[in-house]
């Protein structure tokens, strides 16, 4: 009888083995994706009666919880909501977090694993916890100078210095007021949520980074001139036939230059006159010499098909894997299935302006425990090198020669060398332009990139371009940096 | 007055019976202590709940330490060698599940007798009353295997009482309550008991038969085709709980706890390869018929599952429960201090899910070690008793415990499919726990047994004298 016990007991054994292996399971190892699910009212109810921490521009909150009677004990209240919607997002009760209140929400309300000993603290001492301080490398008059700039055109512009990636203005338009999203009740706020999901013009995406890409155009060719550089078979003055149009193979259709423009006159134009003068044909020609398979692997460099964190999810802008010849040589001014984001078109200016290193975007300066020990802080990283240092300034020189006497001369700033390359992108038959400017300032020590998109022709459908409203927009922007 | 050589020999060599006061005294120091985590956890729950202290209910609390203290004292009479650590470690883990329902009636606003924590301290005086009450009738347990054929009618009664018309009653699904007027209970609980006690008197009769005849087959001794008939009754018994009661705990309780005893009993593993296939097959069978079962299994398998999870009678309680424990982590929320009333059933399926969540890992680790130790000292008895019959009872007593305790806490943790079963001593229900008291008489009463045969020990003063050496 002795010898069956001794197995019914290691039976048991295993039993209860399985339950402490289980419970350490749910409780230790997969905590935190379990605590992170949509629909676990416990960290909902937890992270509203924590006070959460504030999201700090200049050191002043944009964002912060402030106490009421209710049973969520705080309320979060946004400080010039709409101007700071992109980068702060959203704190509703049952509808989700977005932006830096959705990535950054383990810091905000004191979850974090780096907070732990923080919490057992609280828990000993009885006090409710604190979520830590996110100051974000916005700053205020830069934000506010882009947001005026824009107006009420629907588009985004975003300003980064190239030297550190911090981001210093991220404006995108028409959006939201987060407080409308961050009441107790539910009813409204889904009713809020509703209305602006509904809206036609997306409110609710942050255009500088996410929701709907745009073509880039010609600000497209300064990847293809990259790479054709870099390749180091083409220098800036390398000459490519200059024809009034341009068949393309295996079809019918022709290219000819923006409005028609003969691109200086003479029968060959170099690659530097074609940046100055946005043409697309010796573009065309250029992208068909040089081939897509170059054109990617330059295009992934900027940063082109991957998801950047800023910490925002990017949507990844997309250069196409596999494009035929006709496809390749209209991807080489932007057309064709490319697409790109603001922040994307900001990337390749700031690896031109840093010299071919491209630094990682990045939008939150510190985080700061409520015992004010810093829990993180930016450190400048490279996101990689896009291409020589050569390449860059030669770009550069085009950039500028563009901007003092070319196709940007809109964003003109008398006493600095801007460098800078306008945009406009075909959508479809008849259908309104997308307008771009991608630019640095000064060119001989860039202090801030800016990008600028324009969605739906500004209003003005074809009779629109880049130079006529993006450059103004990105100059105010540079003029806000520069003269501040 | 001189002394007579006869006094002078029992003064010389004294023989004494060994000290059974240690034991008893272990056990006073030991249930004080539980005592005082009791009512600390309740004191606990109130200052963390209510940010207050209610005399009245912690007083009530005290009031069932008195009760406990009574059993203490009637050990000391009646089974004065009993285990020291069972009635302890009954104690903490009937005040943690006392204080946890407590705590869940305070979250609903329930005072008074709507909290179920208070009808749960009524319910343990009950049960506790009844405990004392087998101590004190049987004071032989070789008694109750004379008595193992009305062990079986009156098991097999309570088993299928719940299916009777009138008075059964079906709750969340399953048929297991009685109802009389305002009363209910579970009869499946106590039916457990009467079972154990009829399979180990009826084992260790038919042992032999069972054991030693039956024809070779793959290497394993298999029984004849007569011999059968128990395990087929059983395992029929467990179907038919399966099927009409809709309960897939009771019935894999059953069936485990007979083919264990059987197993122990005979030590053929062909029965435990037999009644495991049999009730593989039936179970498969089952959750492709029945669809409450086919239910149990594709919500443990995919509780996430957005449609299981918005279904109704679907994975939601499951995954609040998970929910619950994840938010417990390593040190739990403190008690009062979760949110354990969001999980439905809480106070009773799921206390183990509000335990861990405002315990956390750690508490949780201590409740599995307390029932892993309680059953430890059932085995002992398994080991060390003196009577067949009194060691496959203890065996039994303590492995359906600690079945229970695998088949609730395996289904909330997804170690298993979840079936609906109470977690020993700390889920609210009163049959549950009278059940589980009476258990615990039993398992103190059998270790009675075990530690009181005579053993000679030598005074050791006499020990330097070399007169005279007894041993056991």
């Amino acid at each position: 009888m002795n010898k069956e016990l001794k197995r019914v007991s290691i039976v048991v054994l295993l039993m209860f083995l399985a339950l402490f292996g289980s419970s350490t399971v749910i409780q230790v190892l997969t905590a935190d994706s379990l605590r992170a699910d949509g629909r676990n009212s416990r960290t909902l109810y937890a992270s509203y009666s924590a006070e959460r921490g504030p999201i700090l521009v200049d050191g002043q909150p944009i964002a912060e919880s402030v106490p009421t009677d209710d049973e969520f004990k705080f309320q979060r209240t946004y400080t010039d909501g709409p101007l700071f919607a992109p980068a702060t997002g959203y704190f509703t009760l049952n509808q989700g977090n977005t932006g830096i209140e959705g990535s950054l929400n383990d810091y905000l309300s004191g979850t974090s694993n780096s907070q732990f000993l923080d919490q057992v603290n609280a828990l000993l001492t009885g006090q409710n916890p604190k979520g830590a301080a996110v100051e974000l490398t916005l700053d205020r008059d830069i934000q506010q100078a882009a947001w005026d700039a824009l107006g009420d055109l629907q588009g985004a512009v975003i300003a980064i210095n190239p030297k550190t990636g911090a981001i210093l203005a991220m404006v995108s338009k028409p959006t939201f007021d987060p407080n409308t999203l961050a009441g107790h009740d539910t009813d409204q706020v889904i009713a809020a949520y509703d209305q602006l999901l509904a809206d036609p013009a997306g409110p609710l995406f942050n255009r500088t980074l996410a929701g709907n890409l745009n073509p880039p155009g010609s600000t497209f060719k300064l990847v293809v001139a990259a790479a054709a550089l870099d390749s180091g078979q083409y220098t800036a003055d390398s000459q490519f036939p200059n024809p009034p149009q341009l068949q393309l193979p295996q079809s019918d259709s022709v290219i000819i230059n923006s409005g028609g423009d003969d691109c200086g006159g003479a029968p060959t134009v170099s690659i530097s006159d074609a940046i100055r003068l946005s043409c697309n044909i010796p573009f065309a020609e250029l992208g068909q010499a040089i081939g897509t398979r170059a054109i990617l692997a330059q295009a992934m460099k900027f940063g082109f098909n991957s998801s950047v964190s800023v910490p925002l999810e990017s949507t990844p802008s997309v250069y196409p894997r596999a494009l035929d010849e006709p496809q390749t040589m209209l991807s080489a001014f932007g057309q064709s299935s490319v697409r790109a984001s603001p922040l994307q078109m900001a990337m390749v200016s700031m690896a031109i302006a840093n010299g071919g290193t491209l630094m990682k975007p990045n939008l939150v300066e510190s985080i700061t425990a409520p015992n004010l020990t810093v829990l993180q802080s930016l450190e400048p990283s490279v996101y990689g090198q896009a291409m020589s240092r050569e390449t860059a300034a030669a770009i550069t020189q085009m950039m500028v020669g563009s901007v003092s006497n070319g196709a940007a001369s809109n964003a003109r700033i008398d006493g600095v060398d801007v460098a800078g390359k306008t945009g406009t992108a075909e959508n479809g038959e008849g259908d309104p332009y997308t307008l771009w400017f991608t630019g640095f300032a000064p060119a001989n020590d860039p202090q801030v990139v800016v990008a600028v998109v324009v969605e739906n022709g500004a209003g003005l459908g074809q009779s629109s371009y880049g130079n006529a409203i993006a450059a103004p927009i990105a100059k105010k922007v540079l003029e806000a940096v520069l003269f501040r | 007055m001189p002394e007579s050589p006869r006094s002078t020999f029992t003064s010389t060599i004294r023989l004494r019976l060994r000290v059974p006061a240690r034991l008893r005294n272990l056990e006073l120091v030991l249930l004080l202590f539980a005592i005082a985590i009791d009512v600390a956890a309740i004191a606990l729950v109130q200052l963390g709940a209510l940010g207050q202290l209610d005399l009245g209910v912690l007083a009530l609390s005290g009031l069932l330490g008195l009760l406990l203290i009574g059993m203490h004292i009637a050990l000391r009479v009646v089974a004065p060698d009993a285990d020291p650590l069972i009635v302890p470690i009954i104690t903490v883990l009937n005040g943690l599940g006392i204080a946890m329902i407590y705590r869940i009636g305070l979250a609903d606003e329930d005072s008074g007798w709507d909290n179920g924590g208070l009808r749960q301290m009524a319910w343990t005086a009950v049960a506790i009353a009844i405990a004392i009450g087998v101590l004190l009738v049987v004071r032989n347990h070789r008694v109750l295997q004379r008595y193992r054929y009305i062990a079986m009618f009156s098991g097999i009664l309570l088993l299928l009482l719940p299916m009777l018309p009138l008075v059964g009653a079906t709750r969340n699904g399953a048929r297991l309550w009685v109802e009389l007027g305002p009363f209910s209970f579970q009869p499946g609980e106590l039916g457990k008991v009467a079972l154990a006690i009829f399979f180990a008197g009826y084992l260790v009769s038919a042992r032999d038969s069972l054991s030693m005849v039956g024809r070779r087959f793959l290497g394993m001794q298999f029984p004849r085709a007569r011999d059968l008939g128990p395990i087929l009754v059983v395992f029929a018994a467990s179907m038919l709980v399966l099927v009409f009661q809709r309960d897939l705990g009771t019935a894999l309780l059953y069936f485990g706890l007979f083919l264990v005893m059987l197993y122990v009993a005979t030590g053929r593993s062909s029965w435990i390869v037999l009644g495991l296939s049999m009730f593989i097959i039936g179970a498969v069978v089952a959750s492709q018929t029945l669809s409450y079962v086919g239910g149990r299994v594709s919500t443990w398998l995919d509780p996430f599952n957005p449609e299981l999870y918005d279904a109704d009678g679907g994975s939601y309680q499951l995954v609040q429960g998970l929910f619950g424990l994840a938010d417990g982590g390593l040190i739990g929320t403190g008690l009062g201090q979760g949110r354990p009333d969001i999980t439905p059933l809480a106070e009773s399926d799921y206390i183990i899910s509000a335990l861990g969540e405002e315990l956390g890992m750690v508490g949780l680790f201590a409740i599995l070690a307390l029932y892993l130790l309680f059953i430890s000292r059932g085995f002992r008895i398994g080991f060390a008793g003196q009577d067949d019959f009194g060691r496959l009872l203890g065996v039994g007593l303590s492995f359906v415990i600690a079945l229970q305790v695998f088949v609730v806490i395996g289904g909330v943790t997804r170690v298993i499919p979840l079936t609906g079963l109470t977690t020993p001593f700390l889920a609210a229900g009163g049959s549950s726990l009278v059940a589980n008291w009476i258990i615990a008489a039993l398992l103190l009463r059998l270790s009675d047994s075990v530690r009181s045969q005579p053993r000679l020990v030598i005074d050791p003063l006499d020990a330097a004298d070399n007169r005279l050496v007894v041993g056991q």
